[in-house]
């Protein structure tokens, strides 16, 4: 691993009461780089993305954005530096169009008034920068698309607020074989923009399409983060459920 | 048109249109996709209007006069504005029972403020719009903030309130509006000069809002729609608008002694609130946010959105254009009793409805309330001159409100089996 992290968890830790869900997690994702985050039901990978959001933040330990600690206490701290959450329910409305949904929250004025012109050129510009081609129309209703297009509209929201860092959880849970093709088709396209794109995934197949890192979490620990290269389905299957551990690594309770 | 934006050519350049490319035909092409699509927008009540006229005026002699025309507008003035407050509620996909009787107990306390106690009527008029704001205050608390629904909430206050009017007033009273300048709103017309000059501004300020639309895209470097469409458009407000003030502008006394024409006073107050209403929908965040809580209110608080105090003003917006429509129907009447609003605000919903405006939230404009409200006042009017009993006029409105929202329904299907079969 010689690239340089974007962001690095050193020995994070998060308890519900009694039940302590992170162990003291150390984790990294590299700019460019797809970083899959496996674990089964209940491993603290849900728990470990809302603390990289800020929504839920970690009990103790220390997270390094560009080298520097920060503090995510709140979505907003995560948001002023670039990490942004694509969620499985894609936070989508229906009943506005592609251009009104990437802009959502954050509409360009000119005058006092929404400048529909402005948003319209910026959506098109960052869905064009993901080769997007699947829609006809930059102003069609989101009811009107499919879910991989609808993924794709949330993808696109957070390359337009240049985001650094793109957090997508489960991101071809629900969609067909072709759907899932595009989608990490752009996923792969996020990467080479330099963004650090980290993917949470039950699909191992996906994961072994797309990522440049796996880092498979067991019971609240990080059993291994390997380049995908380095490692073999069947082993991360095996860390996932307990069966195996990474050689080198403690072995886990 | 010249102003197609100029992009790197290669594999990946223009893919996506804006969906404004094309000429006349392309636009009317991609209109009439959206239509079989699901969003009929205010289609359906428009056709509705053209039937119920046509219907009516081979039925009785009288529903194509001039009057009756100028009558027609004034009787709906009241359920339009009503159906345009609810507008704003029904986005957030909440609901205002109590938007009627607040109508009527905020002209209760103006007139007996006014009659009883001797408030200058513009002070009577600041107390029952600062009432119906409060109620607005009121409403958002309970559902925004505490967290109960809507329909609760406001079901609550619509007996409360009935109660409130009652104890004003007092049982069985009726009060006398004795303020001219509100009893000119529905029973004065404006100079018949003063209506051709309306006609004028309307044009200027579609025209100015159309240009500088255009200019703020040209400018960012997106395409506009052919200007064609923009001259349609504003040759249908010249004839549609020119035809409407060609007959108010005629002479439609029922005596030769004294003349009676020109536009009444309420039609340029409902055309401005109908402007504002939608500028602030379109055109702000405000109007964006209100949309997206109503689509789906969870994305709207993740994009960092205070749906709070979207829905609150939402209430609070209802309640205040409530008070106007209230105005209206005190200034058609001449007088307020205890009931006053009961009633019309069921009739308030079904118009919203019926022009397009969506139970569920998110979908709808005040103009498409307006239509519906004006379907159902013609269906009022037109059944009155028929002299049918009035219970014929809750049948065919009830079967009306049936319809369209049938007709709603079955687009919606389709709309959502289109996007199967992709």
């Amino acid at each position: 691993m010689t690239d340089v992290p974007i962001i690095e968890l050193q020995d994070v830790r998060k308890s519900f009461g009694p039940v302590s869900v992170l162990q003291g997690i150390d984790f990294r994702a590299y700019p460019g780089k797809v970083t899959a985050l496996v674990g089964d039901n209940g491993a603290g990978k849900s728990t470990l993305i809302k603390g990289l959001a800020g929504v839920q933040p970690y009990d103790s330990g220390t997270v390094l954005f560009d080298g520097e600690p920060v503090e995510l206490q709140s979505p907003r701290d995560a948001a002023a530096l670039g990490i942004e959450v694509v969620y499985q329910d894609l936070a989508l409305c229906d009943n506005l169009d592609i251009v009104q949904n990437m802009f959502l929250g954050r509409e360009e004025l000119s005058r006092g008034t929404l400048d529909e012109g402005v948003m319209e050129r910026d959506a098109s510009d960052a869905l064009r920068s993901l080769s997007v081609r699947t829609m006809t129309s930059v102003r069609q209703k989101v009811a009107s698309l499919s879910g991989g297009q609808r993924q794709t509209v949330a993808i696109a929201r957070a390359v337009l607020k240049k985001a650094r860092v793109v957090i997508l959880d489960e991101p071809t849970a629900a969609l067909g074989v072709a759907q899932t093709a595009q989608v990490l088709a752009l996923v792969e396209r996020l990467a080479h923009q330099g963004v650090a794109v980290i993917i949470i995934s039950h699909n191992l197949q996906d994961v072994f399409e797309v990522a440049d890192y796996v880092a498979p979490l067991y019971l609240g620990h990080l059993v291994a983060e390997v380049p995908i290269g380095a490692t073999t389905y069947d082993d991360v299957v095996g860390y996932i459920t307990g069966s195996k551990t990474f050689p080198g690594s403690e072995t886990v309770a | 048109m010249t102003d197609t934006r100029t992009t790197p050519s290669g594999p990946d350049a223009v893919l996506i249109s804006s969906g404004v490319e094309g000429g006349v035909r392309d636009q009317v092409r991609a209109w009439w996709h959206r239509v079989r699509g699901g969003e009929m927008g205010a289609l359906p009540a428009s056709a509705g209007i053209v039937v119920l006229t046509v219907l009516f005026a081979f039925l009785s002699p009288f529903f194509l006069t001039e009057r009756n025309f100028a009558n027609l507008l004034t009787q709906a003035a009241t359920l339009v504005m009503l159906a345009m407050a609810l507008t704003f509620v029904l986005l957030l996909g909440e609901i205002d029972l109590s938007a009627g009787v607040t109508s009527g107990m905020t002209m209760a306390l103006f007139v007996v403020l006014n009659n009883v106690f001797g408030v200058a009527w513009p002070l009577a008029l600041l107390a029952a719009f600062g009432a119906g704001l409060a109620t607005g205050l009121v409403i958002g608390f309970f559902v925004a903030k505490v967290g109960i629904p809507s329909f609760v909430v406001t079901l609550g206050l619509f007996l409360g309130y009935q109660g409130l009017a009652l104890t004003i007033i007092g049982d069985g009273g009726l009060y006398r509006l004795q303020v001219p300048e509100i009893l000119a709103i529905q029973n004065a017309n404006l100079p018949v000069w003063a209506g051709w000059v309306m006609l004028l501004v309307i044009l200027a300020v579609v025209s100015a809002t159309s240009v500088l639309d255009r200019r703020r895209r040209t400018r960012a470097g997106v395409p506009n729609r052919t200007i064609t469409l923009l001259w349609a458009k504003l040759g249908v407000v010249v004839v549609v608008g020119g035809a409407v003030v060609g007959v108010l502008s005629q002479n439609r006394s029922a005596s030769p002694a004294n003349e009676l024409a020109g536009v009444p006073v309420v039609v340029p107050i409902v055309l401005t609130i109908l402007w504002l209403g939608t500028f602030l929908l379109d055109r702000t965040r405000f109007g964006r946010y209100v949309y997206s809580v109503g689509g789906n209110a969870e994305a709207a608080r993740r994009a960092g959105i205070n749906v709070r105090l979207i829905r609150w003003s939402g209430f609070m917006l209802c309640s205040t254009l409530a008070v106007v429509a209230g105005l209206f129907s005190i200034s058609k009447v001449g007088s307020i009793d205890a009931a006053a609003g009961r009633e019309i605000v069921l009739s308030g919903v079904a118009a919203a409805v019926v022009g397009g405006v969506s139970l569920f939230g998110g979908r709808g404009r005040l103009l498409n309330a307006a239509v519906g409200a004006l379907v159902i006042a013609i269906i009022t009017n037109g059944l009155g001159l028929l002299n049918l009993p009035a219970g014929v006029n809750f049948m065919v409105t009830g079967s009306v409100l049936v319809l369209a929202a049938t007709v709603d329904a079955v687009s919606r299907s389709r709309a959502s089996g289109m996007v199967r079969r992709n």
